[in-house]
């Protein structure tokens, strides 16, 4: 079984590299060049400075994926650990940045711990479920329930609600992935559903609330909150079946549609490209997954399988809770369409999480020697 | 080996990974099922609801933009342009797009010059403004150097627009302002006329209105018909590009009767007197001269006078506002005697033969009270000719008498007294042609015989424009042929020009004709008989001309009471008048002359006349 990942192109293969997951993300990534050349009002500077981005993301990736997987079996609880306490030290000490705190100022640079947590979260509870033949005993699920909720708590508290969202689900689904039982699921989304009324009244903040009324209800603040939707909409819905065409969207290129080259980025790729275009776009997703989901199959033993497969699914939740959110089926929070929309610091993280997956499809040879 | 087995006896590797591919494929049938949900919504979007969601699309980014029609030209009858179009640049604020406009008037501050009654104005008319995303004209006429510094800035200076716009100018500033009148920007009682007219659309992209004279009176010829351009728009409202157009059609140019050279005549023969002149083209009485001194500049309207410049207007006790050739009402004087006489003439109560001694003075029968003559020691005897020409007073006074008021008040409508004359422009007042029923209404007393002997010599209640009396000269001088005065002569279009005919109306029909030449001759002999009263003034002439002299006693058109002693004499003089025609036998010009406050007609008002005579003599030799 393993043997037949060995049959990939040599070069790439010696390098950890899995060219059919490149080749996906490099598609996705020149698709999003495109996007944003037409989002921006073709801002050559803009696309300039996301080439670099993308560089430094692909650098990223490849550098992870020399890594061995067992180095990141060993170092999971440090990690996981470390991350925990700068995210509380983020609370104490961060700097606010649109109305939330999420930077860390260490004087040399600014970081952000929500983002190594994407990572953090799921090596750690890969590392913690397969200590343990799977599937987990409910003890030892309820156990790792615990883990995923202590740094999700923390990022929602900062309050950074889309990455508290990612970061659940990428411990959710190891869980669910290690074989969690079904009546167990059922307690939590039992648990979800009491939570969520707690959360509503207690923890979330006048803005969250705020943009979960506004999707609600979109028609009720044309002109406020609810401007980015109905304008999202319309540019989503005018596109038609084949869309109007590359730079000629008129609701992103007059600029009516809000955070055209960021978070709203599908928004102005459904104007230009339609439906056809949409299909197209959630296809080359669907084949990253797929991708994903073939190396964690492949992969040699719980811990790999667990982590490449988590963050392949918690890379659907990003598309689907952008697109949801961008076509109205969602409420509006944060979270870019990964590898298309314009910078941000996820952009790195997500490539990290690929290294991650291609350290597993490649580093077999280790793993079966240990 | 044994490492396996014991691997084995914790764990069961194959049944982790079955129970893990179980798991993916689970996971998998959710992606594919929350992707299905996704397309599918995103398919309700695009095609299901796609014409809606097309024609908000639409909605924003279309406007209709209306683009005003460039204003007819106004000529003089030379083809000298007397109203233009000129380019100017305004600094305009789109107060719907600013986000703090306190720091923006603060910002263009500190870039250019900006009065503080500008800003004033400008807060008040943007709370004022009555369609949203207009422009609000915070400066206009701006340097060439003030819009280069804004246009420099322009990109922090959001909300704020330089603007090249049309304006009108009046080359000849207050030589025309009574005459042409001005445009200035559409108020808000014009807006309700345009809405009651059913107007508003065609002047969407308008921002001037005629106001007065001219501009005001041909206002729908002047203006054309609105076009629109529909135009993409940015979220800001900004025109990004045009998508169809309907071009506007140009309002009509006009050109008018005037000789703009002749009012500069007409301008510096009055110089710094206050009064009114009025010449008239005899044939048609199209409109050669009208000028009312003072005048004012009509281009300080056109770009929003200032309140101060307004007041001083308002305040100038010279009142130049008024035009006092179709609104000064004037007591006509002896201006009208030539009409009374043919009215005797008529009635057979005088013939050439009639005569009458006059004393110096003229009484009533039974009645002590004296009515002098202007020449206290009389004229002797006196028939038609001489009543005319040196103006006998005690002529008149019985002449009137016998006549009685019914007649006079009846046989001087006919002549357009106490009536508008139809001058194509608005400001114009019917000043009164008194009758027993006037009298009765306005002060409840019956009309005494006292009353008509003052009428006789054009005085007491009778008053008159100067516009009217030179109508009344020119329906003399053309044997009761009545046109309607016109200042507008014809109107220009793509097609070419279209004639303006004149109007006349009911001619003034006398039994015998002879009686118009008796009066004519009376009157060339005003200014050819050495006894005539006009006679110094027109010494010398090469053509024939005819005239009346008038001297009104009155104390001041001006209403204001508040004169101090010097005012008050000075006030108190005479009115000098005037009114004459020529050539006598083939009437040409017909001219009305009045000055204020000077003293005799005959040494005042006649020099001014023979010099709107000899330039028109001068300069209009096919009509010589």
């Amino acid at each position: 079984m393993n043997a037949q990942v060995g049959n990939q192109t040599g070069l790439l293969r010696k390098l950890h590299i899995d060219a059919p997951l490149l080749l996906g993300l490099v598609v996705l990534m020149v698709a999003g060049l495109f996007i944003i050349y037409s989002a921006s009002g073709q801002d050559t500077a803009l696309i300039t400075r996301q080439i670099t981005r993308l560089s430094i993301a692909l650098g990223v990736m490849f550098v992870v994926a020399q890594i061995p997987p067992s180095f990141y079996l060993r170092w999971a609880p440090p990690l996981f650990i470390g991350g925990c306490l700068l995210l509380i030290a983020v609370l104490l000490f961060g700097s606010m940045g649109k109305g939330a705190q999420r930077w860390l100022d260490i004087g040399v640079t600014k970081i952000q711990p929500s983002e190594m947590m994407k990572l953090a979260v799921p090596i750690m509870i890969a590392w913690f479920i397969a200590r343990k033949p799977l599937p987990p005993s409910i003890g030892y699920s309820i156990a790792g329930f615990a883990l995923i909720m202590f740094p999700t708590m923390l990022i929602a508290k900062q309050p950074d609600l889309g990455t508290s969202l990612l970061i659940a689900s990428s411990g959710l689904f190891v869980l669910f992935l290690a074989g969690l039982s079904w009546h167990l699921i059922g307690g939590f989304t039992i648990l979800g559903l009491i939570t969520a009324p707690i959360l509503w009244y207690f923890y979330m903040h006048e803005y969250q609330k705020q943009r979960v009324l506004t999707f609600l209800n979109p028609e009720t603040d044309p002109l406020g909150s609810g401007y980015h939707i109905i304008q999202s909409k319309i540019a989503i819905g005018s596109g038609g079946m084949w869309g109007k065409g590359w730079l000629k969207g008129t609701q992103s290129q007059l600029e009516f549609l809000p955070e055209r080259h960021t978070d709203f980025i599908f928004a102005v790729f459904a104007e230009e490209f339609g439906w056809v275009g949409v299909l197209s776009l959630l296809a080359i997703y669907f084949y990253i997954i797929a991708r994903g989901m073939v190396i964690a199959i492949r992969a040699p033993d719980a811990f790999t399988k667990l982590l490449a497969g988590s963050i392949t699914l918690t890379f659907f939740v990003y598309v689907f809770v952008n697109m949801g959110m961008v076509s109205g089926i969602l409420p509006v929070v944060g979270v870019p369409l990964p590898l298309v929309s314009y910078g941000g610091t996820s952009m790195v993280t997500i490539m990290a999480g690929f290294g991650i997956i291609m350290a597993i499809g490649t580093h077999r040879r280790f793993l079966r020697d240990n | 080996m044994l490492n396996w087995r014991r691997r084995v006896a914790i764990r069961d590797h194959l049944a982790e990974a079955n129970l893990f591919a179980r798991r993916v494929i689970v996971a998998l049938v959710m992606v594919v099922v929350l992707g299905t949900i996704l397309a599918l919504n995103m398919r309700g979007l695009q095609v299901d609801k796609h014409q809606d969601y097309q024609t908000r699309a639409d909605g924003n980014r279309i406007k209709v933009l209306p683009i005003a029609p460039n204003r007819g030209l106004i000529y003089d009858r030379f083809g000298r342009i007397l109203a233009e179009n000129t380019s100017f640049y305004s600094l305009e604020i789109i107060p719907e797009q600013v986000d703090d406009m306190d720091e923006l008037l603060a910002e263009l501050t500190e870039l250019i010059p900006l009065e503080a009654d500008l800003i004033e104005d400008f807060s008040k008319n943007a709370r004022q403004q009555r369609r949203k995303f207009k422009p609000v004209v915070l400066k206009s006429r701006l340097s060439e150097e003030e819009a280069a510094i804004i246009a420099v800035n322009q990109h922090r200076l959001h909300g704020a627009y330089i603007e090249a716009r049309l304006k009108r100018h009046y080359p000849y500033a207050e030589l025309t302002t009574h005459a042409i009148g001005y445009v200035a920007k559409i108020n808000q009682k014009d807006a309700n006329n345009l809405e009651m007219e059913g107007k508003t659309a065609n002047y969407q992209g308008t921002d001037d209105i005629g106001k007065l004279g001219i501009e005001k009176y041909y206002e729908d010829t002047l203006h054309g018909q609105v076009g629109y351009q529909e135009v993409e728009v940015n979220n800001r409202g900004r025109p990004i590009r045009t998508l169809s157009e309907q071009p506007p059609t140009p309002g009509q140019d006009l050109v008018l009767s005037l000789d703009i050279e002749m009012q500069k005549v007409a301008k510096q023969a009055l110089g710094e007197r206050r009064g009114a002149i009025v010449v008239l083209d005899a044939k048609d009485n199209g409109i050669l001269s009208i000028y009312s001194n003072p005048s004012y500049d009509p281009n300080l309207f056109v770009h929003g006078i200032s309140s101060k410049n307004y007041k001083a207007l308002l305040s100038n006790k010279d009142r130049p506002l008024i035009n006092r050739a179709t609104q000064g009402r004037y007591p006509p004087a002896s201006t009208i005697k030539p009409h009374i006489g043919l009215l005797g003439l008529e009635s057979g109560l005088i013939t050439t033969k009639t005569r009458i001694w006059d004393p110096g003075y003229y009484q009533l029968k039974d009645i002590e009270h004296k009515y002098r003559d202007w020449k206290a020691w009389g004229h002797g005897w006196v028939d038609i000719y001489k009543a005319i020409e040196e103006s006998c007073d005690v002529y008149y006074y019985d002449l009137a008498v016998r006549l009685g008021m019914d007649s006079i008040s009846e046989f001087m409508s006919q002549f357009g007294f106490g009536e508008l004359t139809g001058i194509d422009i608005h400001e114009e007042t019917s000043a009164t042609m008194p009758s027993r029923d006037w009298k009765y209404g306005r002060f409840r007393q019956p009309w005494y015989a006292g009353d008509t002997i003052s009428i006789g010599i054009g005085q007491g209640y009778w008053t008159a424009t100067p516009i009217q009396l030179a109508l009344a000269t020119s329906i003399l001088a053309n044997e009761g042929t009545h046109f309607e005065p016109k200042l507008l002569k014809t109107t220009k279009t793509q097609t070419g020009e279209l004639p303006v005919p004149a109007i006349d109306r009911k001619p003034v029909e006398i039994k015998s004709q002879r009686n118009w030449q008796i009066i004519k001759t009376a009157m060339e002999g005003v200014v050819v008989k050495p006894t005539g009263s006009g006679h110094a003034a027109y010494r010398d002439v090469s053509y024939k001309a005819a005239g009346k002299t008038g001297t009104a006693q009155v104390i001041s058109i001006a209403q204001d009471q508040e004169y101090d002693a010097d005012e008050i004499e000075e006030r108190h003089r005479d009115n000098a008048l005037f009114v004459g025609f020529a050539p006598v036998d083939d009437p040409q010009i017909v001219v009305a002359v009045i000055i204020e406050n000077v003293g005799g007609g005959g040494k005042n008002a006649a020099p001014v006349a023979r010099t709107m005579m000899d330039y028109y003599f001068a300069h209009y030799p096919e009509n010589f």
